[in-house]
C-alpha cells in the first residue's frame, strides 16, 4: 500500500516536526512495514510558472506537428513580455491556461530547462505536460488547467502538488484494514496518541427507492452485505481533478476516467472496493450467486474466462457480468458514453475471492482487499463517498433508492484479562493503559474488574483470539518496551548420538580431502538414464512434485549421486582436474502401498497416535545418506612425482572412512549394480544384530555413465545409507592394550586370481584366533612364479597375548591355525 | 701382579707421583691432540682402557701394604678421574663439531611445496548452522528434527494456516503428487516451523529444541534467493514464557554468534502460527549504525540502514499449541526462525546465493573446517 504523507495528514494531525521517515519508522515498528519513503517531486526547482497561451503560430517543413508559442507568464520572466516556446503537443490552443517552465528551471530526472534555439527558433522554456511534472502517466500532451486555477505568473508550486512523500507499507496478511489511508491515519494516531478523524464518519443509511438497481443475494455465504447507488445524467467526459488524479498517481493507481477514478479513490481512501458498471449496459435485476457450469465471461482485461462454480459472479438477465470482487466484465464496463453508473459495494467471502483469485491467477486491488477481509459495515458509507464524489466532479444526480441487502455479522465480543497482555510481554501495562489501546484500534471494552470483555471493530476481521488483542496492545506500546531475560532451559541432554555421527561423517570425509557440496533435491528421467539404470530399478521410483521449478526436473532424488557428479563437472568445466567431492543429504523413497493422501485431522486438539501414524505412513521414506564421487588425481603430482590418480579403491576407502565415523566398520564384496563398473564395483555390508545388511556400494563407475555426465575417465564414486550403517553402530568400548611384545609372522597364500583378497582376509582373521591383533595385506603378486591362473597374497599377522609374552611356538600354532582356514575356505596354498 | 705386604709404594715405580703425574699428561695431551671421534677412540683406549697405564697401574695398588694403600689409591683414581671427565668433554666438543658439519650437509629447501594430502573443506551452510546450534544447545535447548517431504497437517493446518487464507498462498510451496496424480497432501517443507508441532507431539514438556533444516520455496535461484535454503527453528514451550525470555534468546544468539554488545529490535509483524508475531533485526556489526544518513561513509552489509533483518518470531499461537495437544492454560510459549543463508552472508561476507549453491569447490574451501 502506497501511502501518500499529504493524504494522511488529511486525517491525523501528526505532532509538529514529524518527518515521513520518523513516521515511517513508527510504523514499522507497530507492524505497519513502511519498505520505502519516496521523495515525490524533490527533484523540481523553479521557475515554474502558469502561463496563458496567447498565440500559436503552426510551423511547417518537419516531420511532425510544432508550433510556436507565446505564452503570458506574467511578471515571472522578470520582463513582462510573453514568453516563446516551441511545443510539439496539439492538445492545447490560444487562450489555454498552461504550466510553463522557464530557462533555469530543472524537472524529475535532472532536466534543465534553458532558452535555446530549435526547429529554426529560440525557445525560452518548455509547456509541461503531467508526465514532465511526474505528476501521473499521460501521453496525450500538455496538461491544460482548469480555468480559474491561478493566474499567468503564479508558481506552479502554488497551486499543483507537485512535492509529498510516499510510504509504500508492506501489508501482513492478517492487516487488510492497513490497505486504506483510513486504516494506515488510525495506526498512525494510535502511535502517537493524536486524534484520527474517519472519512467513513457520518453516512448516510440506504434505503429502497426510487431508482435503485434492484438485486438479490443468493447465499450469505458468499456475501454478507450487498450495496448499490445509481448515478444518473453523469458526464462521461467530465476530468478527473487534479488533486484525485494525484493521490491516485502516488498511491500507484493509474487515472482513467473519473468514474473509474472515483471508485479506485474510495477503495484507497477508505479499503472497500468499489465496481461501477455502465447502468445503461445491465439488463434486469442483478444476481449475486454461484457461477453454475459451463458459464463464461469475458473481463476487463479482454480474457475469455471458464467460471468455476466455486466462483461467485454478478449476473444480470443475461448472465455473468463480473466475477465478484475480482474482476468486472468488458461488456459493462464504464465507456465514454456511460452517463448512468451503477456503483456496488459488497462485503464477499474472503475464502471465496481468495480461491478465484488463485483459480483465474487473477490479482487485483479488489481481491487483495477482499481477501484479507475488508470492514463489514463499510458498504453503505463507502457506496455513498462514492456517489458523492460523482455526483460533485460529473455533475450528476444520485437516485434517491439503492439496494442494501444483507447486514454483516457484528462482531462477538472477546473476553480477556487486563493482564493477558503483559503477561505475554513480560511486563506490566498498567489496565488503563491497556484500555486506551484497545479503544484506539477501534475496539469496544467493557470492564468488568480485570476481566475485559473487548468487541473488536467491524474493520478488524482479524482479531478473534485473546492473543490478537495483547498484541494490539504490545505493538502500540512498543516491542522497545520489551526486556531481555535470558531463557532458563533445564539441563539438556546435548546432541543425540545420531547428530554427533552425523557431524563426525562430515569432518571425517573433509579432513580425509573431500569438499562437501550441498545440491538441489531436483532430478528427472534424465538424470536417471544417464545412471544407466534399468526400467525397474527401484530407484526409478520417485516422489513428483505438482509444480516443479524446471519441467526436466520434476523428481526428488532418490540418489545423490547425480547431483554429486554433474556438480563434478561443473567443477572440473571450471579447470579442476582432481577434485573430490561429498554430500550428506535425505533421498526420497516412496513407500510400496502408502496411502495416495496424507489425511488432514483437525486442529482443534492434538491427533490422535493413529491419526499421526497415518500422516506418517504417507509420507515418503527420507533416510540420510552420504556420498562422494572422486576424479582425476588422488594425491597431486608435484617435484615428487607423478602423484596418483583416484582409483575404485579410493570411494571404497571413503565409504569406510564415513561408516567408521557414524560407528561401523563396513565389510567389502564384490558386487554389481548401476552405475558402477561391473568389474569394479563394491557392495557395501555391516553387520548390525547378527545380520549382514547392504548400505551401500562404491567404486569405479561405468564407462556409459562417465560419457553420459561427461566426467573424467574412471570416475569413481561411493553412496552409502547412514541410516542403516547407524544399525551397526556401538560405542567404542576400551580395548585391553597389552603390553607384551609382538609376535610377527608373514604368510604368502597362493589363491586362483578370482579369489577375493576380502575372503582370505576374513578366514585369516577368523583362523587366526583372539591372538591375532592386526593383519595387513602387503603384497600381491600375479607373476610366473605364482602359476597361471593364480596369485600370491602376502600377509604380515601380528600376535599378541594381553598376559604373556608369546613363545615361537605359539605365534607359529596361530599363524598355522589361520593358513589352515584360508586354506579351507578358499583353497589358498602356503608358498614356498 | 704378586707383591709382599711390606713393600714400599714409592718404591713401585708406576705409583709413584711424578709417574702418575706423567701419565695424566699423556693422557691429557693425547685427548686434546685428537681431533676427531676416531682419533678420540684410540686414545681412549690407549690412555683410559684395561691397558692403558694407568689402569695397570691401578692394579700395583693391590700388592701394597694397607697403610700406603689409601694415598696410592687416591693419586691414581684422581689422575683416572680426570682422564675421564677430560675423554667425555672432547667427546661432547667433537660430536658437537661433527653435528654442526652434518647437519648443514644434510639441509634442505624447506620452501618447497608439500601438498600431497589432497585438502577438503566442510560446506559453510554446514558449519554455520552448526555454530547456530551449538549456541541454543550451550543454553540447554536440544536439537529436534522433522521429515523434508511433510504433510499439509504438519506444514500449514497444525501451524493456524487455514485453508484459502493469504499467508498459506504467501509462502510459495513445492507440491507433491499422489501416484495418480491427484494431490497428495504433501508438501516440501516451506520452513522448519512444522518440526516445531512435531516436536510438542512428541516430548514432555517443558520443551526447549532448535530445528535446524532443509526448507523449500518456488524461488527461482538469484542473487539473493534460492528455491531450497535453510533455517534454524527455535521453540520454547515452558509455563511462565514471556517475550523477555524470547528477547533474551535472541541477544545471547547474537552476542554468540557477532559479538558483544550488540542491539536487538523487535518489528511487529504478523505469521499466522506465533501471536503476537515481530521481525528481529540486529544492529549492524560492521558500521553499528554509522553509515545512516550518511553518503560518504556507505555501508555494504546493512545496506546504511544500520540494522540487519536476521529472523521473525512471535509468541507460539494458543491454536497451534491446541492442536499439539499442549494444555494453554498452563503453559505458553514463543518460537523462532532464523535464516541460516542470511547469517552466513552477513557473517562472512557471501555476497551472492550462487556460491552457497554451486558447489564450486573454491568457494568451499576458503571456509575449510569451522566458520
Amino acid at each position: 500500500m502506497r501511502v501518500p504523507l499529504s493524504w494522511l495528514r488529511a486525517h491525523v494531525d501528526l505532532p509538529e516536526g514529524t518527518t515521513a521517515r520518523g513516521l515511517a519508522s513508527r510504523l514499522t515498528e507497530a507492524g505497519l512495514e513502511v519498505e520505502t519513503v519516496e521523495s515525490v517531486g524533490a527533484d523540481i526547482t523553479g521557475p515554474l510558472v502558469a502561463g496563458r497561451v496567447l498565440e500559436i503560430e503552426e510551423l511547417t517543413g518537419f516531420k511532425k506537428p510544432i508550433r510556436y508559442c507565446r505564452v503570458d507568464v506574467g511578471a515571472a520572466n522578470g520582463t513582462g513580455e510573453p514568453q516563446q516556446i516551441i511545443c510539439g503537443a496539439t492538445n492545447f490552443a490560444a487562450g489555454d491556461l498552461v504550466t510553463v517552465a522557464l530557462p533555469g528551471a530543472e524537472l524529475p530526472g535532472g532536466f534543465k530547462i534553458g532558452a535555446r534555439k530549435t526547429y529554426g527558433r529560440m525557445s525560452e522554456g518548455m509547456i509541461c505536460s503531467a508526465s514532465e511534472l511526474e505528476l501521473w502517466e499521460d501521453h496525450t500532451g500538455i496538461m491544460v488547467l482548469a480555468e480559474g486555477t491561478a493566474e499567468p505568473g503564479d508558481d506552479a508550486f502554488s497551486y499543483l502538488p507537485l512535492r509529498d512523500e510516499v510510504l509504500d507499507i508492506a501489508v501482513t496478511p492478517d492487516r487488510g484494514y492497513a490497505l486504506s489511508v483510513r486504516g494506515v491515519a488510525r495506526d498512525a494516531a494510535a502511535v502517537y496518541g493524536v486524534p484520527f478523524r474517519d472519512p467513513a464518519a457520518g453516512a448516510e443509511d440506504i434505503a429502497p427507492g426510487e431508482g435503485a438497481q434492484p438485486a438479490r443475494v443468493d447465499d450469505a455465504a458468499l456475501c454478507g452485505r450487498y450495496v448499490l447507488r445509481t448515478v444518473t445524467g453523469f458526464d462521461p467526459e467530465a476530468p478527473t481533478p487534479v488533486w484525485m488524479k494525484r493521490r491516485l498517481a502516488l498511491c500507484g493507481v493509474r487515472p482513467i476516467s473519473l468514474a473509474v477514478d472515483v471508485t479506485n479513490y474510495v477503495m484507497m481512501e477508505l479499503g472497500q472496493p468499489l465496481h461501477a458498471w455502465d447502468g445503461g449496459a445491465l439488463k434486469g435485476a442483478l444476481e449475486v450467486r454461484a457461477a453454475r457450469p459451463g458459464e463464461t465471461l469475458e473481463t476487463l482485461d479482454h480474457t475469455e474466462r471458464r467460471l468455476d462454480p466455486d466462483d461467485i459472479v454478478i449476473a444480470d438477465e443475461r448472465g455473468p457480468v463480473n466475477i465478484a470482487g475480482v474482476m468486472g466484465g468488458a461488456a459493462t464496463e464504464i465507456g465514454l458514453s456511460s452517463t448512468d453508473v451503477v456503483i456496488e459495494a459488497a462485503l464477499f467471502s474472503a475464502t471465496h475471492i481468495a480461491r478465484t483469485s488463485r483459480r483465474h491467477q487473477l490479482s487485483s486491488e479488489s481481491s487483495r482487499r477482499f481477501e484479507r477481509g475488508v470492514d463489514s459495515a463499510l458498504q453503505p458509507a463507502a457506496a455513498s463517498r462514492a456517489t458523492a464524489l460523482l455526483v460533485e466532479l460529473g455533475g450528476g444526480r444520485a437516485e434517491r433508492g439503492g439496494t442494501h441487502i444483507g447486514a454483516g455479522a457484528p462482531p462477538e465480543p472477546i473476553r480477556i484479562d487486563a493482564g493477558l497482555p503483559g503477561r505475554i510481554a513480560g511486563l506490566e501495562y498498567p489496565r488503563e493503559t491497556v484500555l486506551r489501546r484497545l479503544e484506539e484500534v477501534g475496539c469496544a471494552v467493557r470492564a468488568d474488574g480485570d476481566a475485559l470483555d473487548v468487541t473488536p471493530p467491524t474493520w478488524r476481521p482479524d482479531l478473534t483470539d485473546p492473543n490478537d488483542l495483547a498484541e494490539e496492545v504490545i505493538r502500540l506500546e512498543g516491542y522497545a518496551n520489551i526486556p531481555s531475560v535470558p531463557p532458563r532451559a533445564p539441563a539438556g541432554r546435548g546432541l543425540t548420538a545420531t547428530q554427533r555421527r552425523h557431524r563426525a561423517v562430515g569432518r571425517a570425509l573433509a579432513a580425509a580431502g573431500h569438499t562437501e557440496v550441498l545440491n538441489y533435491p531436483f532430478t528427472g528421467g534424465r538424470d536417471l538414464d544417464a545412471l544407466q539404470l534399468e526400467a525397474g530399478d527401484p530407484r526409478r521410483s520417485s516422489v513428483r512434485l505438482a509444480n516443479p521449478l524446471n519441467d526436466d526436473e520434476p523428481l526428488l532424488r532418490t540418489t545423490l549421486l547425480p547431483g554429486l557428479l554433474k556438480t563434478l563437472v561443473r567443477n572440473t568445466g571450471r579447470g579442476f582436474a582432481d577434485v573430490a567431492l561429498f554430500e550428506a543429504g535425505r533421498v526420497y523413497l516412496p513407500v510400496p502401498g502408502a496411502p495416495e493422501r496424507a489425511p488432514l485431522p483437525g486442529v482443534d486438539r492434538a491427533p490422535s497416535a493413529e491419526e499421526r501414524a497415518g500422516i506418517d505412513a504417507a509420507l515418503p521414506h527420507q533416510p540420510m545418506r552420504v556420498g562422494a564421487v572422486l576424479a582425476g588425481r588422488r594425491e597431486p603430482a608435484g617435484w615428487w612425482g607423478e602423484g596418483r590418480p583416484a582409483l575404485w579403491a579410493d570411494a571404497i576407502a571413503s565409504a569406510r572412512e564415513a561408516a567408521r565415523a557414524a560407528g561401523a566398520e563396513l565389510t567389502v564384496r564384490a558386487g554389481r549394480t548401476a552405475p558402477w563398473h561391473p568389474g569394479r564395483c563394491a557392495a557395501l555390508y555391516v553387520l548390525a544384530g547378527g545380520e549382514e545388511v547392504l548400505v551401500g556400494h562404491a567404486g569405479e563407475l561405468h564407462p556409459r555413465v562417465v560419457k553420459a555426465f561427461g566426467l573424467p575417465e574412471r570416475t569413481a564414486a561411493m553412496e552409502i545409507d547412514l541410516d542403516l550403517v547407524e544399525r551397526a553402530a556401538a560405542g567404542p568400548r576400551a580395548p585391553e592394550v597389552s603390553g607384551y611384545p609382538v609376535a610377527t609372522q608373514d604368510v604368502a597364500l597362493v589363491v586362483p586370481s578370482e579369489t577375493a583378497a576380502g575372503e582370505v582376509e576374513a578366514a585369516l582373521r577368523d583362523g587366526a584366533g583372539e591372538l591375532l591383533e592386526e593383519v595387513r595385506l602387503f603384497d600381491v603378486y600375479t607373476g610366473e612364479q605364482a602359476g597361471e591362473g593364480r596369485k600370491s597374497l602376502a600377509y604380515a599377522l601380528r600376535f599378541r597375548a594381553p598376559d604373556r609374552t608369546l613363545t615361537a611356538e605359539e605365534a607359529g600354532a596361530a599363524r598355522d591355525a589361520a593358513v589352515a582356514e584360508a586354506a579351507r575356505r578358499t583353497g589358498a596354498v602356503l608358498r614356498g | 701382579m704378586s707383591a709382599p705386604n711390606d713393600y714400599d709404594p714409592v718404591e713401585v715405580t708406576a705409583l709413584h707421583p711424578d709417574e702418575v703425574a706423567r701419565m695424566l699428561d699423556e693422557a691429557l695431551a693425547a685427548i686434546a691432540a685428537a681431533d676427531s671421534l676416531e682419533a678420540l677412540k684410540e686414545a681412549k683406549a690407549a690412555h683410559a682402557g684395561d691397558r692403558s697405564p694407568l689402569a695397570l697401574a691401578n692394579r700395583e695398588i693391590g700388592a701394597l701394604p694397607p697403610s700406603a694403600k689409601a694415598e696410592a689409591g687416591k693419586r691414581v683414581g684422581g689422575a683416572r678421574k680426570k682422564v675421564g671427565e677430560a675423554l667425555k668433554a672432547r667427546q661432547a666438543a667433537l660430536e658437537e663439531e661433527r653435528d654442526a658439519r652434518v647437519l648443514v650437509e644434510e639441509s634442505v629447501d624447506v620452501t618447497l611445496p608439500w601438498d600431497r594430502s589432497p585438502r577438503g573443506a566442510r560446506h559453510p551452510i554446514t558449519t554455520v548452522a552448526e555454530r547456530m546450534t551449538d549456541i541454543f544447545v550451550g543454553m540447554g535447548f536440544e536439537v529436534a528434527e522433522g521429515p523434508e517431504v511433510e504433510a499439509e497437517w504438519y506444514n500449514f493446518d497444525a501451524l493456524n494456516f487455514l485453508p484459502d487464507h493469504p499467508a498459506r498462498t504467501m509462502q510459495d510451496t513445492f507440491f507433491v503428487e499422489a501416484p495418480s496424480g491427484g494431490p497428495s497432501g504433501q508438501v516440501l517443507r516451506t520452513h522448519t516451523s512444522p518440526v516445531q508441532v512435531r516436536a510438542l507431539l512428541s516430548r514432555e514438556l517443558p520443551v526447549y529444541v532448535v530445528a535446524p533444516g532443509t526448507t523449500f520455496r518456488t524461488d527461482e535461484l538469484d542473487a539473493t534467493h534460492t528455491p531450497v535454503f535453510h533455517q534454524l527453528e527455535g521453540l520454547v514451550v515452558d509455563e511462565g514464557i514471556t517475550l523477555a525470555h524470547l528477547r533474551g534468546a535472541i541477544d545471547a544468539f547474537v552476542e554468540g554468534m557477532f559479538g558483544s554488545g550488540l542491539k536487538t529490535r523487535f518489528r511487529a509483524s504478523y505469521f499466522p502460527f506465533t501471536e503476537p508475531s515481530a521481525e528481529v533485526d540486529m544492529e549492524c556489526f560492521v558500521c553499528r549504525g554509522a553509515s545512516v544518513g550518511d553518503p560518504d561513509a556507505p555501508c555494504r552489509t546493512c545496506s546504511s540502514e544500520g540494522w540487519i533483518e536476521i529472523g521473525g518470531c512471535g509468541v507460539v499461537n494458543p491454536r497451534v499449541l491446541t492442536a499439539a495437544g499442549v494444555d494453554t492454560e498452563r503453559y505458553s510459549g514463543w518460537a523462532f526462525g532464523l535464516g541460516i543463508e542470511r547469517t552466513l552472508m552477513f557473517a562472512n561476507g557471501v555476497k551472492d546465493m550462487h556460491d552457497m549453491v554451486e558447489g564450486d569447490v573454491r568457494f568451499t574451501s576458503a571456509f575449510g573446517m569451522e566458520v
